[in-house]
């Protein structure tokens, strides 16, 4: 699909962002599933929508020979669905091993935040690092006269 | 519950790192201008404090130490790059303090992002997981975004910043979809479960296979290997100088580093599909990016094409090394693409600090025309010059002879001996770009119409860089054993 007003992608974006979380859901992630609609479909998504209208990019014009892209893409997806939906019954089904198994009986939001802490606490660290980096780039690349300063 | 004290003695560099980087960024608006260098030179104090520590932990050389449920590993390999990052960073810092300040971007952040983006890296060389080794890079390639955008009076570095962060998430996407497809068929993202994981599927698994290429090719896009090199020549171009000499060595070196203990320790198993790919890989981006810089008449764009020619010599040791058989194995390939990286390092922070120096009027010289006639106006910078595109090209004595010697024989040693003729050839082609640069400043005489007459601005600090950069590779060049010990000592801690 080609739109041509950017609103209407973000739109797109968070549906896709909602069928993220129904992944999450089908996992048994529930928290997870959650904090996705929380975090990116409430404050992620609210914040590109403002971006977008503050620009005021009404029309867009450069990218609107989207079809032949979207049509491959597409019709890709759809052979998979048939080819997924034929290939039921064939395999003996999958026994969900991961997140019931080791979430257990304390609960999805203990497990993640007592293995986030504990085990991956490193790389919580660095993830906090790299928001950090992020933050100030934005702040020094939107800055007014960070040169003049010197002079 | 448990304290860390252990893990955190282990990580204690990288500690003192992230925590100056933050210092310095907090002192930066308390700082008058006038002070400003004052921050440079305590980012450079917490380096040789670092280097003291790491050198310090070398003396406990085959130990491999794992911190933090062994998500990062602090031993000789990953020790062996960190040295070689302190020096670069420092290095690096001590190019910026006149560049910076020439160019009228002089800011204290930027300090802390060379922090920060070292800190990246130091997670990178000591990841023992790829959740661990893809956040560091995302943390040392975020800080390279910044400062590659920093001048914003540029067009050009403007869009060299978006042009590096659209294609670097674009290949940070291609490798978490190989690290999600490893963590399916292993459960755990950590190299040595992967490895087993591996050993029990075998080798011909096609899942295995493509989460192999999507990680090559993730980790491609950082090497800057043909056909993954598209970004690097307008990045290094728009970039201010001393980031590009920041990001051609040590984001080079970190990904390698990085790239070759993923592929070692955690896909060791797939050795002779990976190395089949890399030989293909190795080849193309030796012809490509040496034909290329031929026709480049920016200094800065044709050390990037020069830049992806050098990480094809570089692959040729990691190909042997997948190559490797007898005893040995793959120890002499490995240690010979760390050799090569050390001393690329040297001629590349030498030549990119030479090209920093030349001023046009009150812009930066950066086409190889402004070079012309420097020999007569400024021998010294010159000849200084002609060293480092003498090493670039790989002519004896100089170090980069000895980095391509070296990578040469690991590919003769395990029978890639076209290879090496290959590449021996296209060293050849690249001396006829890098004598242009000599012959451009020795033969010709500058036209005197010309209004504003190139000239180099010196200053203490960037003497210290060209010294120390011309002493490494003079001597490296003619007595390489230490080095080459270290780094044979260092790669034996690679599993």
């Amino acid at each position: 699909m080609a739109v041509r007003n950017p609103i209407y992608s973000a739109l797109a974006l968070l549906i896709t962002l909602f069928h993220v979380a129904g992944l999450y859901v089908t996992l048994h992630a529930e928290f997870l599933a959650a904090v996705q609609i929380i975090v990116y479909a409430g404050a992620i998504l609210v914040l590109y929508l403002f971006v977008v209208m503050l620009l005021n990019l009404r029309q867009d014009i450069r990218y609107h020979r989207q079809w032949p892209m979207a049509a491959a893409v597409g019709v890709t997806l759809v052979i998979e669905t048939v080819i997924l939906a034929a290939m039921k019954g064939w395999t003996a089904p999958v026994v969900a091993t991961g997140t019931e198994t080791i979430v257990g009986e304390t609960g999805n939001t203990e497990a993640i935040g007592d293995v986030l802490f504990s085990t991956y606490l490193f790389p919580f660290e660095v993830a906090s690092l790299i928001l950090l980096v992020a933050m100030i780039g934005a702040i020094i690349l939107a800055k007014k006269d960070i040169g003049e300063r010197e002079a | 519950m448990s304290l860390y004290g252990a893990d955190l003695l282990a990580l204690l560099p990288e500690l003192i790192i992230v925590v100056t980087a933050c210092l310095v960024i907090a002192l930066d608006p308390i700082t008058p201008a006038s002070r400003r260098d004052l921050l440079a030179w305590l980012s450079v104090g917490a380096l040789a404090l670092c280097l003291g520590i790491t050198g310090w932990q070398i003396s406990t050389l085959n130990v491999r130490v794992s911190a933090f449920s062994d998500l990062v590993v602090v031993d000789a390999y990953a020790r062996f790059w960190k040295i070689l990052l302190y020096g670069v960073a420092g290095l690096t810092i001590f190019m910026s303090l006149p560049y910076l300040k020439a160019e009228r971007i002089h800011l204290g952040e930027y300090y802390g992002f060379i922090l920060l983006s070292l800190s990246g890296m130091m997670v990178m060389v000591s990841g023992a997981d790829l959740l661990t080794i893809y956040l560091g890079t995302e943390l040392m390639t975020l800080s390279l975004y910044v400062m590659t955008g920093l001048n914003r009076s540029k067009p050009h570095s403007l869009e060299a910043s978006a042009k590096y962060l659209v294609l670097g998430a674009f290949s940070s996407g291609i490798l978490l979809y190989g690290i999600s497809l490893l963590y399916g068929l292993a459960g755990s993202t950590k190299l040595v479960s992967i490895a087993d994981a591996i050993g029990t599927r075998g080798a011909d698994d096609s899942l295995v296979l493509i989460a192999t290429i999507l990680i090559a090719v993730g980790f491609g896009f950082k090497l800057a290997a043909v056909p993954f090199h598209m970004w690097t020549p307008d990045v290094y171009q728009g970039a201010p100088t001393s980031v590009t000499a920041f990001m051609a060595v040590a984001a080079k070196a970190a990904s390698f580093a990085a790239f070759i203990r993923v592929f070692v320790e955690g896909l060791g198993g797939l050795k002779a599909d990976w190395s089949l790919l890399f030989l293909f890989i190795s080849v193309i981006t030796l012809v490509l990016g040496n034909v290329v810089a031929i026709v480049q008449t920016n200094i800065k764009r044709m050390l990037a094409y020069s830049s992806i020619a050098h990480a094809g010599y570089a692959l040729i040791g990691f190909v042997a090394a997948g190559r490797g058989v007898g005893a040995s194995g793959g120890t002499p390939g490995l240690a010979s693409v760390m050799i090569y990286l050390a001393l690329y390092s040297f001629m590349t922070l030498g030549a990119f600090a030479v090209i920093g120096m030349l001023r046009k009027g009150g812009v930066e010289g950066e086409e190889i025309e402004d070079f012309t006639g420097l020999a007569k106006r400024q021998p010294l910078a010159a000849f200084l010059m002609l060293i480092f595109m003498g090493s670039l090209a790989g002519i004896p004595p100089t170090a980069g002879f000895i980095g391509k010697f070296y990578v040469f024989m690991a590919a003769v040693e395990a029978g890639l001996t076209w290879l090496a003729a290959i590449a021996l050839i296209f060293a050849a082609v690249s001396a006829y770009y890098y004598m242009r640069v000599v012959m451009v400043m020795y033969m010709r005489d500058p036209t005197p119409s010309s209004v504003a007459l190139p000239h180099l601005v010196t200053s203490p600090a960037l003497s210290f860089v060209l010294a120390c950069a011309v002493a490494g590779v003079i001597l490296f060049g003619l007595y390489p054993d230490p080095l080459v010990s270290f780094a044979l000592q260092s790669v034996l801690t690679l599993k």
